[in-house]
């Protein structure tokens, strides 16, 4: 496959806008403004996005959801990263039967439905945006520890690993030393399909009312706001959706060329079911 | 098969054991019980109330007590909706669940196959590339989106459907919700029957079915897309998952009453029993379908036996 040149180009320019345009606007993301409310779009106050019902600048509200978005997604995934690689590959190091109980717990974890422990979770500990990227990796880390178990379970039959036990290093070495290095790059492609998943999850969730909570906003949280003004004001829906939805498309995309170049052993397409 | 079944059965235990144990100790975690909100109440009000539902029991008891009760199929009385019980709350929304979801993955079923195969004998081409393109934007827009999209195009603007309300399951009220559902499986349908239909396109029987002379069209439908059909099947497993997380959006969306309703208001006013049976159910959901999954995989695949 291609380099999905455009992919790149559209996330990358989301990405600059995210991080410049609230900084650059005289407008900030939280503080109402009373004679200002509803705006259409309009190049003279330099609201070009118009201001929601609270006067609040939709263009950099627009950004700041995009920054907390592409947050959780970068910061959850790296959790699962953690745990997953953590979990495969002690697994696949030890081998023999904790391999086969730690694998027989990640198939059971497969089918426990776990949208509904983050909902209880982030109902249950308060809407705190650290504990949402903790939550949403702790359960989306399943993956990953099955791509590092397999990669440990072949390295670790390599002769560099031979000769690093033979030259005396213990086994946590060994893994921390040269098994982690050599899988990450596999685990890291994976990585960047785990990225769009976990920002869906995290907007499933704001949409409920359990994510960012006010005044910080979300693309899920004015994609909820959005839903709730549809007949009066269409666009304060499609402008967030049109943004997640160009957001995951592009970090999907990117992950899959990325994953059909680097692990040619799996061209087949799993599916990771979730709404 | 009864072996096969049975031993199933059996491996769903773990599942199922920590879905409940986890749940339990998370909902006894928080902070705040479930008749915080109500207007203050006389100690001896409160404390009969609570050795009512048996909360000043130990954790250990309530937990075992708990599983009694579940392993009768009695998922207790509900905190929130006085004198109704959680099997009575779930007898009423799980038909609306079943229906939506049980229609939303047949269409997504009948829209996906075709989209697949065409993608898949047309590999390489134009249509080729607008079909993948088309479905990873299918799995890059979420329910969420699709749903509010769909009410403001057919409902408010085209006011062709209503915008809500479940209307006894009138065909006019299910047509949104069953499609904003269906949409991102559709997708991930012609996705996995694309990448899997061409992998057996390779395979030296198609070859040799070529060879012989057969049109395209007959060496697909006949000999490929059986045997291309088997990753679909492991994919029902997920698609469960995702057909119940979405409905929760829908239901909410469309306003229908439905389980996943009750199990977002269940969380937020610390019904604990009945987030705990709604959590229990979906599990047995999912653990059905991978049943059904493994059963369809078995038949379509003879060399998989059910032992």
């Amino acid at each position: 496959m291609r380099h999905p040149i455009a992919s790149y180009t559209v996330l990358g320019s989301v990405l600059l806008a995210a991080l410049v345009v609230p900084w650059l606007s005289p407008y900030d993301y939280a503080t109402p403004s009373w004679d200002a409310l509803d705006l259409m779009p309009q190049w003279a106050d330099g609201h070009w996005f118009g201001t929601d019902d609270l006067g609040r600048d939709l263009l950099v509200r627009l950004m700041w959801g995009c920054r907390i978005s592409l947050l959780v997604g970068v910061l959850a995934s790296l959790t699962s990263l953690v745990i997953g690689v953590g979990w495969g590959v002690t697994a696949g190091y030890a081998g023999g039967r904790t391999d086969a109980w730690m694998m027989r717990a990640v198939d059971v974890l497969y089918s426990v439905p776990f949208i509904p422990f983050v909902i209880v979770l982030t109902v249950i500990f308060g809407r705190n945006i650290v504990l949402l990227f903790v939550a949403i990796g702790a359960v989306s880390w399943l993956d990953i520890a099955r791509i590092a178990r397999g990669q440990a379970l072949t390295l670790r039959q390599r002769e560099f690993v031979e000769a690093a036990r033979v030259g005396g290093m213990t086994s946590a070495q060994i893994i921390v030393r040269h098994i982690i290095p050599n899988l990450l790059g596999i685990v890291v492609v994976y990585l960047t399909l785990t990225i769009p998943t976990v920002i869906l999850i995290e907007a499933f969730l704001s949409f409920l009312g359990l994510g960012a909570q006010a005044p910080l906003t979300s693309l899920g949280v004015m994609i909820a706001e959005g839903a709730a003004q549809l007949r009066s004001r269409p666009m304060l829906l499609l402008q967030p959706a049109v943004l997640l939805a160009v957001i995951v498309y592009c970090c999907n995309r990117i992950g899959d060329s990325l994953r059909d170049r680097f692990d040619p052993a799996s061209l087949q397409d799993r599916g990771s079911g979730h709404g | 098969m009864g072996a096969f079944l049975l031993r199933r059965l059996l491996t769903a235990i773990p599942t199922l054991f920590v879905i409940v144990t986890l749940g339990f100790l998370l909902l006894h975690a928080a902070p705040g019980g479930p008749f915080d909100g109500e207007k203050a109440m006389l100690p001896e009000i409160r404390a009969s109330i609570e050795a009512a539902y048996h909360l000043e029991e130990p954790l250990p008891l309530q937990y075992l007590r708990y599983l009694g009760q579940l392993a009768r199929g009695d998922f207790g009385p509900s905190f929130q909706y006085r004198d109704t019980s959680v099997n009575e709350l779930i007898a009423q929304g799980l038909p609306i669940d079943l229906t939506i979801g049980g229609l939303a993955l047949l269409l997504a079923l009948l829209m996906g196959i075709p989209l697949g195969v065409v993608a898949a004998a047309k590999r390489d081409t134009v249509w080729d590339r607008i079909g993948v393109a088309f479905s990873l934007l299918g799995i890059s827009i979420p329910v969420y989106v699709t749903a509010p999209v769909l009410v403001l195009v057919f409902a408010v603007g085209l006011r062709w459907l209503p915008a809500g309300d479940w209307g006894g399951g009138a065909w006019r009220n299910l047509v949104l919700p069953v499609v904003a559902l269906s949409l991102p499986y559709i997708a991930y349908v012609a996705r996995i029957l694309r990448a899997s239909l061409a992998d057996v396109l390779h395979a030296p029987y198609i070859r040799t079915a070529r060879a012989k002379g057969l049109p395209w069209r007959t060496v697909i439908l006949r000999h490929a897309l059986k045997p291309a059909l088997l990753p679909l099947v492991s994919f029902l497993g997920p698609a469960a998952v995702g057909v119940i997380t979405g409905s929760i959006v829908i239901e909410t969306t469309f306003g229908l009453p439905g389980i996943g309703r009750f199990f977002v208001d269940g969380a937020f006013n610390r019904d604990y029993t009945l987030v705990m049976g709604v959590t229990v159910l979906y599990g047995v959901l999912i653990v059905a379908a991978n049943l059904v999954a493994d059963i369809c995989y078995a038949w379509l695949d003879p060399r998989v036996r059910l032992e």
